[in-house]
């Protein structure tokens, strides 16, 4: 079978010294700062970009992923140990729908054509910000900024420098590391330390030594079962994909049969949906980047940038011109769950106690990661200065309610965007009607749009921030 | 007329500006015609959609009552001066001063950002972080630092 021969072959790449290393480390240190206060995943993901350079492509990828996983397990509301099982299984789930959808995916995505592509990307892009938090016009306003700062860089067909601001260094473009190392590293730092201590130091894990009961297991099963179902669909839509999942899992467990449980079972079983769906979105939101080369949200928009630099082109190829990559990182992925479980079973889990520490010891530490990270990029000064540029940036778009993350996709997808745009009209000699003319476009601009609509219809609209307040 | 919400206020004149820098900016370069797009083609419009979108923004911001005038808070000045100066003394200091300088000067320097700051607790954080950094960066990953000033180096 096509599929065991490849999970072989991933697991193969895997069971190296250094990727599982890496893994080990990345689940390690994902769930380090999953419990530290005020630091999250995108933060951590943006302080070990410029360290991946010393890595090759797999492991750096490999390192990169199981910290998300990793992150999100150590951060979750573990008041219920049966809710570790169900995370497991459910990012095992996760990884294996992962697995089983990426070929067929890939065949499609082969038959488009650059307008099919065009039309993709303008519904990722939409769909981000329609399923993404705050202000729906602000969002994307920081998005189209974002396609703009994507623009700093050269021109790709004639090569001519455009905004270049006579500053050599911007002619590359604005440097992606800098910038990502300064809003979401440093940046978050000046944020953190703007706020109140006690808003800041929430570690309030009530981490409960025992061991799950057969009772409790027996309790949560469906719910984990709905919960992985949910966030496997749910998952691969742009967007909140992940956040999504949860606040579906949320509403079906309030809704399903209570039975005869008590509440604290009932309880139980709610943590468990929620984290199960979780669990299982986070693995299914790496299909459309595996396999369209597409991110979906910050940290898959990360994870695309950490592969240009390594000189991966992400996109439909990459399954056959880097099975080793493609296979091994789905491969790691199932191993950090087994890793993640071992490291948070009941005895072993409190050890995530002894790390209260306080906001005031951690941030000199991640500035200083931040710092040598951006010297190490060119080892000169113009990486660090950028990077103090954008903490303050970064600032400024916080206190002004203003998004970050779509700036972000923005600024990745806006280069792919343009060239698909050029393509597209080249092919067709220019007519606009290219993008309608073509069944599969129409439809994903028309899907665009509905998304577009429905997000500004009034009732869904207070549905929306309702949600994100519930989540904020 | 009154501003009914601060930040969409605020949010809104800047994306105008930008808007509009950018569009300046991106009459420098050719156009093109529709079947071949010139370098200029796609950021005009895009900056003229950012300005167009800040418009909408800073509209909204005039006519739509938001909750108690959504204000955009105090600044924090301090943390975001002082780590900002601490980061880009850094960029300085790395290569003239070396590693072994420049890093406690970051690491004390941005512990002054907190507002609890503790001689003793600098000193600790200081000797922890330089000798970490070192061990992991340049020793382990090998990555090309310098160590010490560049006088005592030659």
């Amino acid at each position: 079978m096509d599929l065991l021969n490849n999970l072989a072959l991933g697991f193969g790449a895997a069971f190296t010294a250094q990727n599982l290393l890496c893994a080990f480390f990345g689940s390690v240190l994902g769930t380090l700062i999953g419990v530290l206060p005020g630091l999250g995943p995108v933060a951590t993901i943006a302080m070990l970009l410029p360290s991946i350079y010393s890595l090759d492509a797999t492991p750096a990828l490999i390192m990169l992923a199981t910290v998300y996983c990793g992150a999100r397990h150590g951060h979750a509301r573990a008041t219920v140990a049966a809710a570790g099982l169900g995370s497991f299984f459910a990012g095992s789930v996760g990884a294996l729908v992962l697995a089983i959808c990426s070929p067929p995916l890939v065949a499609l995505a082969f038959q488009f054509g650059p307008a099919e592509y065009f039309s993709l990307t303008v519904l990722v892009l939409i769909g981000t910000v329609v399923l993404g938090s705050g202000s729906l016009i602000k969002a994307i306003a920081m998005m189209v900024l974002g396609l703009l700062l994507g623009q700093l860089n050269s021109d790709l067909a004639a090569a001519v420098p455009r905004f270049s601001f006579q500053l050599p260094e911007l002619s590359r473009g604005v440097g992606f590391v800098s910038m990502v190392v300064g809003m979401f590293g440093l940046g978050r730092i000046v944020i953190q330390l703007g706020m109140p201590a006690q808003a800041r130091d929430r570690l309030t894990q009530d981490l409960r030594g025992a061991w799950p009961t057969l009772e409790d297991i027996q309790a949560i099963t469906p719910a984990v079962i709905r919960g992985t179902a949910l966030g496997s669909v749910l998952g691969v839509l742009p967007g909140g994909g992940v956040l999504l999942a949860s606040f579906a899992a949320d509403s079906v467990e309030k809704r399903a049969p209570p039975g005869e449980v008590t509440w604290g079972i009932d309880h139980g079983r709610a943590v468990a949906g929620h984290e199960s769906a979780n669990a299982a979105a986070l693995q299914t939101s790496f299909v459309p980047l595996l396999t369209l080369g597409l991110p979906t949200n910050v940290v898959m928009a990360l994870i695309l940038g950490a592969m240009t630099i390594k000189g991966i082109e992400p996109g439909p190829q990459l399954m056959a011109a880097n099975p080793q990559l493609f296979w091994g990182l789905i491969a790691s992925m199932s191993l950090g769950q087994l890793i993640l479980l071992a490291l948070n079973l009941p005895p072993i889990g409190l050890w995530r106690r002894l790390l209260a520490v306080p906001y005031r010891w951690l941030f000199p530490g991640v500035t200083v990661v931040c710092c040598i990270g951006l010297y190490t990029l060119d080892q000169s000064g113009v990486g660090i200065y950028l990077g103090a540029f954008f903490a303050l940036v970064g600032y400024v778009f916080h206190k002004l309610g203003c998004e970050p993350a779509p700036l972000l996709l923005g600024y990745l997808l806006g280069p792919m965007l343009e060239q698909h745009l050029q393509h597209a009209l080249q092919l067709s000699s220019g007519d606009w009607g290219t993008f309608v003319a073509h069944p599969l476009s129409a439809g994903l601009l028309v899907a665009a749009a509905l998304l577009a609509v429905l997000a500004i219809l009034p009732s869904i609209r207070a549905r929306r921030e309702l949600a994100f307040q519930e989540q904020g | 007329m009154k501003i009914k919400s601060q930040r969409d206020f605020w949010s809104g004149l800047m994306f105008i500006v930008i808007g509009i820098a950018f569009a300046w900016g991106s009459t420098a370069a050719n156009f093109g015609a529709s079947p071949r797009l010139g370098a200029a083609y796609f950021p005009f419009g895009l900056a003229i959609l950012l300005a167009l979108l800040g418009a909408l923004v800073l509209f909204k911001s005039l006519t739509i009552e938001a909750d108690g005038g959504d204000p955009i808070g105090a600044w924090a000045w301090r943390p975001l001066l002082i780590i900002i100066a601490a980061v880009a003394l850094f960029g300085w200091a790395i290569s003239h001063l070396g590693l072994f300088i420049a890093l406690p000067l970051l690491v004390t320097g941005s512990a002054l950002a907190g507002n609890e700051f503790r001689w003793k607790d600098a000193l600790i954080n200081c000797m922890v972080l330089t000798l970490g950094s070192w061990a992991t960066f340049v020793w382990r990953l090998k990555l090309a630092i310098p160590l010490w000033p560049t006088f005592l180096s030659t």
